[in-house]
């Protein structure tokens, strides 16, 4: 991918984003909140698509597969051997996490091409791989969860601040709410920091990135890894959130989402996969709902629209963000940013002679 | 043994439907270096059109040339329209341009035609004929002869025509062909418009037995993946040979391996694909890739 220049960090920007999020759940009903975690758990997904994608420089069109399998994990756990459902959730991660690693050391041999190629084969291959294990996987059937109950102090602390106890929804919410944060602070910590750079050297320049004394494989490896471990917990949380998963859960639509996700947002920053994640899990639930309520359209003329309006969208959203804006939402938000900052600051600068500084490159 | 050949030839019929799909998918990367992950939907929506247009009356022996010269022209004009200003892109931006085309083909083929599973006419009977103690039925010899006749003219426009020369010239040396005043741009779209026709032609074969519907060439376009990876992604030839060798294998693994079945027949492709990666990248009419450093 191209260099992003972005604006420094705004601390207050991320405050902002964590004090809604945490607030969220007491104004809004039980279901809307267990709306916004499914489109947490994209975010988390497509953070650690971004973690590869954007800032290792290799392509996977096979995430889904990876959500599968951390899902799975967690729900035969539950389902099989009665563990605590939260307890289980760093097990799907780090299983998931392994596996991404190991695939990583094939994956080094394959140019992107033929690496997003194998990954989309696998992406289209996986519900027939979890239909074959039935007894393990429940087949077609899937596996069927019951929703925990909060434990009681956040019953109490929930119902002290709004007066009504939580919900298993809310409880949910939370829990994916904390597991993003993590790893979301994690993915900031992991890219400002030596293995990020060394990333970046090897995305941008593989040779020099080697001849400067980085270790390639070792990194690519680990942006697997890493990669795979998100992925691995957001289908826990999944899991977790629906409370069924099957086959049919994990199609290849879902890697074409999380990818869409973070090419919208802007691929190798941290707040775009936040920002992918709501625009593709809301786009087909608003539309869904929106497109109907219209009088004008005619019944049968929206229903097709609503199932085939979020594609159509998806697909026409990626070719022309790809074409003119490459960085996406953070890229376009960045750029506005700048361009303001020169306006605003351009006309005192004449007076002195003085260029403005450049927006600092990451 | 009968009904060993007969798994053969019914093999080679589906074999025909991918060999055709993977030299689609070989064109374009002979062309610009990139797998069209948007082939398969491309086709879908070209047999859509010839629904179409046998639904409004056409015969079909009329429907398919009509179809074949309007996949042509879409091809040309998505390469024009959406893979022009991405061209010199990095191969990540091209693949999420490909991918972002299927999805659009997908979405807008259910938007105008729905997603109910439709048959499409087949002008070959079911009915069997004998060939050397095997029952092959017309269906899946016809499938065999279109794709052999489609194949055999791609390789006859590439080998033996002025066009031909100049596309491969275009794509091996674009800019010593520009010098010579070819027009590389326009022999791309060229590319893409043909890579468009053959993939309707596999599309409007796979149709009768595949039931017509938006997600009908998914399963498809993994099996042309694993054919065009096994016969050298940049070799016509490899990708017609790969997907007999594809469609058999299939056939056969699915009959014979009782851990394989019905459902694990696409796992199978995918193994290909790995395997061939990782032992021999090059697949079997490749040439090795040299790396300039």
């Amino acid at each position: 991918m191209q260099r992003i220049r972005s604006a420094p960090p705004r601390y207050w920007l991320v405050l902002v984003a964590v004090l809604f999020l945490a607030g969220l759940p007491t104004v809004v009903t039980s279901f809307q909140a267990s709306e916004w975690g499914g489109a947490l758990i994209l975010a988390i997904a497509i953070m650690g698509l971004n973690v590869l994608v954007g800032y290792s420089g290799q392509i996977s069109l096979g995430h889904g597969a990876f959500m599968a399998l951390g899902a799975y994990t967690s729900a035969i756990l539950v389902h099989t051997y009665k563990l605590d459902f939260v307890a289980t959730i760093p097990i799907a991660g780090v299983v998931t996490g392994v596996v991404g690693f190991l695939f990583g050391i094939p994956a080094l041999r394959l140019s992107a091409l033929y690496l997003a190629l194998a990954t989309f084969a696998l992406a289209v291959v996986t519900p027939s791989l979890i239909k074959r294990p039935a007894t393990l996987t429940g087949g077609v059937q899937g596996i069927l969860l019951i929703q925990p109950d909060p434990p009681q102090f956040m019953k109490d602390g929930f119902a002290a601040i709004t007066g009504t106890p939580m919900t298993s929804d809310q409880w949910i919410y939370y829990v994916i709410l904390v597991c993003a944060l993590l790893l979301f602070w994690f993915a900031w910590n992991l890219v400002r920091h030596r293995p990020g750079r060394a990333m970046r050297a090897v995305r941008d320049g593989e040779v020099a990135a080697a001849a400067s004394g980085v270790n390639v494989a070792g990194y690519k490896t680990l942006a697997f890894g890493v990669s795979a471990f998100y992925a691995g917990v957001a289908g826990s949380l999944f899991a977790l959130s629906t409370g069924f998963i099957s086959p049919d859960t994990f199609p290849v639509g879902l890697s074409i989402q999380l990818l869409v996700g973070g090419v919208v947002g802007g691929l190798a920053s941290i707040p775009g996969p936040l920002l992918g994640a709501i625009f593709v899990y809301f786009l087909p639930i608003e539309s869904n709902q929106w497109v109907p309520s219209q009088t004008w359209i005619p019944i049968q003329v929206a229903n097709t629209v609503v199932k085939a309006g979020p594609a159509v969208t998806y697909g026409a959203v990626l070719i022309l963000i790809m074409i003119f804006a490459p960085n996406g939402i953070v890229g376009l938000v960045n750029a506005g940013y700048s361009r303001l900052r020169r306006r605003l600051l351009g006309a005192s600068d004449r007076e002195t002679g003085q260029v403005p500084p450049g927006p600092q490159t990451v | 043994m009968q009904e060993l050949l007969q798994q053969i030839v019914s093999g080679l019929a589906s074999g025909g439907i991918f060999a055709s799909l993977a030299l689609a998918l070989v064109l374009i990367y002979n062309a610009m270096g990139l797998v069209n992950f948007a082939q398969g939907e491309m086709a879908m929506f070209a047999t859509f059109i010839a629904f179409a247009l046998i639904d409004h009356g056409f015969s079909y022996w009329i429907a398919f040339p009509i179809t074949l010269v309007l996949a042509f022209a879409g091809g040309i004009a998505v390469q024009r329209i959406v893979i022009r200003p991405v061209e010199r892109a990095p191969v990540l931006t091209l693949v999420i341009v490909t991918l972002g085309l299927a999805t659009l083909f997908n979405g807008a083929a259910g938007f105008l035609f729905g997603y109910v599973p439709r048959s499409f006419p087949s002008p070959f009977s079911v009915s069997t004929v004998s060939i050397f103690g095997a029952y092959a039925s017309y269906q899946d010899l016809g499938v065999i002869a279109v794709s052999g006749v489609v194949l055999l003219l791609i390789y006859l426009l590439l080998q033996r025509t002025t066009v031909g020369l100049t596309m491969r010239a275009a794509a091996h040396h674009p800019e010593a062909s520009r010098l010579l005043g070819v027009r590389v741009s326009w022999m791309l779209a060229l590319g893409w418009g043909l890579a468009s026709a053959v993939g309707a032609v596999s599309g409007i074969m796979a149709a009768p037995a595949l039931l017509l519907e938006p997600d009908m060439m998914q399963t498809v376009i993994i099996y042309a993946f694993a054919a065009a990876v096994l016969g050298g992604i940049e070799s016509p030839l490899g990708a017609v040979v790969g997907g007999l060798i594809v469609g058999v294998t299939v056939n056969l693994a699915g009959a014979y391996l009782p851990f394989v079945g019905g459902d694990l027949q696409l796992a199978v492709a995918l193994a290909i694909i790995v395997a061939v990666l990782v032992v021999k990248p090059n697949g079997l009419f490749g040439r090795p890739a040299v790396r300039r450093v």
